[in-house]
């Protein structure tokens, strides 16, 4: 086999598992776009300030540490103890819960009806907050999480290929495991928007405010759902990138990255958000692969936003997205 | 005169009993607008109830008291026997008052049994992982709620479209689909606004026909807001007249129709 072919094939696997990472960001988004037309500018940064508690939960760390020195004059930083891995993750996933909570009845639930640019002015605002939020209450250092997933070369790829081809493929451990959890998370969500009552009641409130209140859903609850669940989902996707990348401002940015592949994969559909994950995740690897030597490479810095704009030209609703009909 | 507790007969011979809700002296104001002034009435169960009036009487007002889209400023809602503190429109549907709306609220992107399958929600008892697994208590469930869609379905003959997304559907089967999501919920009060605006003849008609089979089936008791005045006398046992947030008429079609104030708001009188 050309050592290109194989080359190539290496570098859509390795694209594939990236992709799956862009995929949890954009699960977040959507989620929330879809049961209340809100686009959460906050997601990204809802991932660093989870992946920042867990941490500071992890090590112990008292929480507004700063702040509470230099008021009291005390010297307090850590409670001395560390927490198992499984259970800083409850506890956050509570904290999360929590946050989302505070958001509806703090933020939203005062802008109800309001026009969709102005919801979105207020996650803008949110998310500053919240990156404030986090540096105040955990410090602003780089950390490193550690909850115990495997890293490094996956050891039986990398023989299996050598075997076959000749060449080993380097594939990390981290993500194949973030590939499984995506695929577990993925289906999780689905059977329950599909099957549960809450997830039904979810459906309905993004289809029609005032039939889901007529046939006694409770939009408020439904809103802090879907905001928890999101806040869960980018509990995920702060694990996994906090792990491969370490935990500090930048992940926040990741965020960025999704708005193509949301483009991509429309805002409104969970499978969507996958595929376009996906493609972005394979598409911009292989560009780099194969037309970047030509260009000068870099290419993965824009790749994924000119193909977002050709999406936006020729298809504005996504490859999975409701179609726009208009009614003339 | 009617008695309290033990109802009355209709003209048709059917039984109605003892009151369900009992509106006592509604008042309604947005801003300095007078919606409804010091209105009292009550709904009977089994009975088929109208309020009328001339546009912008407050008839649709009154009905969203009912609901809980509106809160009154000033008077006291009773539902089954006890006084109903402000309550919300979805909390409303909870305890058994289901409704459709004049401009229809479906949910556009479902398909029609989906659609009544949201009626059932408020039934839905087994817990959230039993629902997501598919198991135990959840199918059981599941299968109930679902065999009584389908029965509902089948008595409003829409089964022809039950896979159909809704927004596809014409108007006046859009209003068919509204009203078996309100009696999936099997509800102890149907509130109709408007069922038969903006329909033809035949579709008026047909849904006529539909209303009076509920209740005669079901035993629904059913309050409807209705403007075509030859439809509501055909229809209802008894009907409240407003006009101008006000009630200005209110016993049975013969009786209204012989109300001196019923006949000057409906023809027309200098009001001074």
């Amino acid at each position: 086999m050309p050592d290109q072919l194989v080359f190539a094939m290496e570098i859509t696997i390795n694209g594939l598992m990236a992709g799956v990472l862009y995929a949890l960001v954009a699960l977040g988004f959507v989620l929330i776009y879809k049961a209340s037309g809100i686009f959460n500018y906050a997601q990204g940064v809802m991932a660093l300030f989870a992946a920042m508690t867990l941490v500071g939960i992890m090590n112990g760390q008292v929480p507004f540490a700063h702040l509470i020195n230099a008021i009291l004059g005390t010297k307090v930083h850590h409670f001395g103890w560390h927490v198992p891995a499984l259970l800083a993750i409850l506890v956050t996933v509570v904290v999360m819960i929590g946050l989302a909570w505070a958001v509806q009845v703090l933020v939203m639930r005062h802008l109800v009806n309001q026009e969709p640019i102005i919801l979105f002015m207020a996650t803008i605002g949110l998310a500053y907050f919240l990156e404030g939020l986090s540096d105040l209450m955990w410090g602003s250092e780089l950390k490193a999480l550690d909850v115990g997933l495997p890293q490094g070369i996956n050891l039986w790829i990398d023989e299996t290929t050598f075997e076959m081809f000749g060449y080993g493929f380097f594939i990390d451990n981290l993500d194949i495991v973030a590939t499984i959890i995506a695929a577990l998370l993925v289906t999780a969500l689905i059977a329950f928007s599909q099957y549960t009552k809450q997830g039904r009641a979810m459906r309905a409130v993004a289809d029609d405010h005032q039939a889901a209140l007529s046939v006694g859903i409770s939009l408020n609850f439904i809103w802090v759902l879907v905001w928890s669940l999101a806040g869960f989902v980018a509990l995920v996707a702060g694990i996994m990138w906090g792990t491969k990348s370490g935990v500090q401002f930048s992940l926040s940015l990741i965020a960025l990255k999704a708005l193509p592949v949301l483009m991509l994969g429309g805002f409104t559909s969970i499978p969507g958000a996958i595929v376009g994950g996906l493609i972005i995740g394979v598409g911009e690897k292989l560009f780099e692969f194969l037309v970047g030597p030509l260009i000068g490479g870099a290419t993965e810095n824009w790749f994924a936003y000119v193909l977002a704009l050709i999406f936006l030209v020729f298809r504005p609703q996504g490859l999975f997205g409701e179609k726009i009909i208009e009614r003339v | 005169m009617l008695d309290q507790t033990e109802g009355y007969v209709t003209e048709d011979g059917r039984q109605i009993g003892g009151v369900v809700m009992e509106m006592k002296n509604i008042t309604l104001r947005f801003g300095g607008v007078v919606a409804i002034k010091d209105i009292s009435f009550d709904i009977r169960e089994g009975e088929i109830r109208a309020i009328i009036g001339p546009n912008g009487a407050g008839k649709s007002s009154m009905l969203n008291v009912i609901s809980g889209f509106y809160i009154p400023q000033e008077g006291e809602v009773w539902f089954r026997g006890s006084k109903r503190p402000p309550t919300r429109p979805y909390e409303v549907a909870q305890q058994g008052i289901a409704r459709t709306f004049q401009n229809i609220a479906l949910f556009e992107g479902m398909s029609v049994l989906d659609n009544v399958m949201t009626g059932r929600l408020t039934q839905m008892k087994s817990s959230i992982f039993h629902q997501a697994l598919w198991r135990g208590k959840a199918e059981a469930e599941e299968t109930a709620n679902r065999e009584i869609a389908e029965k509902i379905i089948d008595f409003l003959e829409i089964q022809h479209i039950r896979k159909t997304p809704v927004a596809r559907l014409p108007y006046g089967l859009k209003k068919r689909v509204e009203l078996a999501r309100a009696l999936a919920a099997e509800p102890k009060l149907l509130l109709l606004d408007e069922p038969m605006a903006g329909m033809n003849v035949e579709e008026k008609e047909d849904m006529c026909r539909f209303i009076l089979d509920v209740n005669d089936e079901f035993g629904t008791t059913i309050a409807l807001i209705e403007h075509d005045m030859g439809v509501v006398m055909d229809l209802s046992d008894r009907v409240v007249v407003m006009d101008y947030g006000k009630k200005i008429g209110d016993g049975t079609p013969d009786e209204v129709r012989a109300n001196q104030e019923v006949i000057d708001a409906y023809l027309g009188v200098s009001h001074d």
